[in-house]
């Protein structure tokens, strides 16, 4: 043992002469950089040192800081979720006002074109079965709304007003099964009537074997069933077929009734009706 | 006793060195008294006093003598001190062949590590002067052989002549 423990003795000092010595050496030598090379190798083991200390430190304080901004993200994340949420619902009425904003302006264009007294109304309530095809709209008597007044879109016929109260008026949609318009072809002036079929379309019958009429031509209204004004646009002549003497023609209606938001009730009545009127007199 | 012994020897070695120095072999000086001392006492006394001796003895010798960078020549004295210790620690060196190796190959490795130290520094090419060193490792395993029988030889000697005048006065 004793051996043993003077021989590591010995090689310790061996070992600390050695580094001492070079240490002394390096002392007087420079490095490349002008730098001696003792200078050079302590600055670079302190700036390990420094490096390694500072890493340590900026390891713990990110950490640490990491931790507490953590604490203070969920809070912040909690109430952007809140503020995004109500973005969203605020977007969504903006967008709201301005599909609304829109359908008016179409409407009151459309107003405009019209030489007849008309009032805006607004789509409240829809019928609940499919068989009978109207709306309710939120104006009635006391806006001036009476029985078998037309009813109009931007794009053309919508119906007629069938229940007047009030303070709103059942509205019988064009493509009732039970609703009809007089018609006429615009480039051949061939006449007919407009029938609702239920669905979203509507046959064109009466019409003249002679009648001209084609694929893509426009319907209007006559004018001859004195409830729609003459001139008024109903859709577009979509198939025309032959079923031996008789011609079945579908036309496609101009307003598309599944959007509809905004309608004019024209209260002016149709100078069929004034007759009749004057003549009921 | 023994610290001033070494002390005392290290310091005849350097100005011996001085006087041998237009003794020159190709630039290397053709015997290192210095480094005979340090081999001699770490063959005398272990690898520690080796160490030691061969560290105070190149350091001196660097500082006194060297015109180059203090610790080279401590550096490689000190090893060469602490093997030649070892070496006399670990074989019989009583003799006069393995004492000669031991000088001998002790100056090799001298001139390797100290040669190689200012290579390694890059203040000087690395050759091996084979010629210098061989001349100088001779010198040194001479005067290193020499100096152990006269060491041997002179306390029995100073006995001899005592008791030869003791017989004479009868």
């Amino acid at each position: 043992m004793a051996v043993v423990e003077i021989r590591q003795r010995a090689g310790y000092l061996f070992v600390a002469v050695i580094v001492g010595h070079i240490i002394l050496i390096s002392a007087q030598v420079n490095a490349k950089s002008g730098v001696p090379v003792l200078e050079q190798v302590t600055f670079g083991v302190f700036a390990e040192v420094q490096r390694a200390a500072s890493a340590f430190v900026g390891g713990v304080r990110h950490t640490w800081t990491s931790y507490v901004g953590l604490r203070g993200v969920k809070a912040e994340n909690d109430s952007l979720k809140r503020e995004l949420a109500d973005a969203q619902v605020e977007l969504q009425q903006q967008r709201a006002v301005a599909d609304r904003s829109r359908s008016l302006e179409r409407l009151l264009e459309l107003r405009d074109r019209l030489s007849f007294e008309s009032s805006a109304a607004e789509i409240i309530a829809a019928s609940a079965t499919p068989d009978f095809r109207t709306v309710t709209i939120d104006k009635g008597s006391l806006q001036g709304l009476k029985a078998d007044m037309a009813v109009m879109a931007p794009g053309g016929v919508v119906g007629r007003v069938v229940t007047p109260t009030a303070r709103a008026s059942k509205v019988q949609l064009l493509i009732d099964r039970n609703a009809a318009a007089g018609v006429l072809i615009e480039r051949s002036r061939a006449q007919g009537v407009a029938l609702g079929s239920g669905d979203d379309r509507l046959r064109l019958e009466y019409v003249a074997e002679t009648g001209d009429v084609v694929v893509g031509d426009i319907v209007v209204t006559s004018g001859i069933d004195g409830i729609f004004p003459k001139g008024l646009v109903v859709g577009r002549v979509e198939s025309v077929d032959k079923n031996g003497a008789y011609r079945q023609i579908t036309v496609r209606p101009a307003v598309d009734f599944s959007s509809l938001e905004e309608v004019l009730v024209i209260l002016t009545p149709t100078a069929a009706k004034q007759v009749v009127q004057e003549a009921a007199r | 006793m023994r610290v001033a012994g070494i002390v005392l020897a290290t310091a005849l070695a350097l100005a011996v060195q001085t006087t041998l120095a237009r003794f020159v072999i190709r630039g290397t000086v053709a015997v290192d008294p210095v480094l005979v001392v340090v081999v001699y006492v770490a063959l005398s006394y272990g690898s520690v006093t080796g160490l030691l001796t061969g560290t105070f003895a190149g350091l001196a010798q660097d500082i006194t003598l060297s015109s180059g960078l203090i610790g080279v020549g401590g550096l490689a004295k000190s090893i060469v001190g602490f093997l030649s210790g070892i070496v006399g620690t670990q074989f019989i060196v009583t003799q006069t062949l393995p004492r000669f190796v031991v000088f001998f190959a002790a100056t090799v490795v001298h001139q390797l590590i100290f040669n190689g130290l200012y290579a390694a520094i890059g203040q000087r090419d690395f050759s091996v002067p084979y010629g210098a060193i061989l001349g100088q490792s001779l010198g040194n395993a001479i005067v290193g052989v020499v100096a152990f029988q006269l060491a041997e030889l002179l306390p029995g000697a100073v006995e001899r002549r005592k008791l030869t005048r003791t017989k004479l006065r009868r």
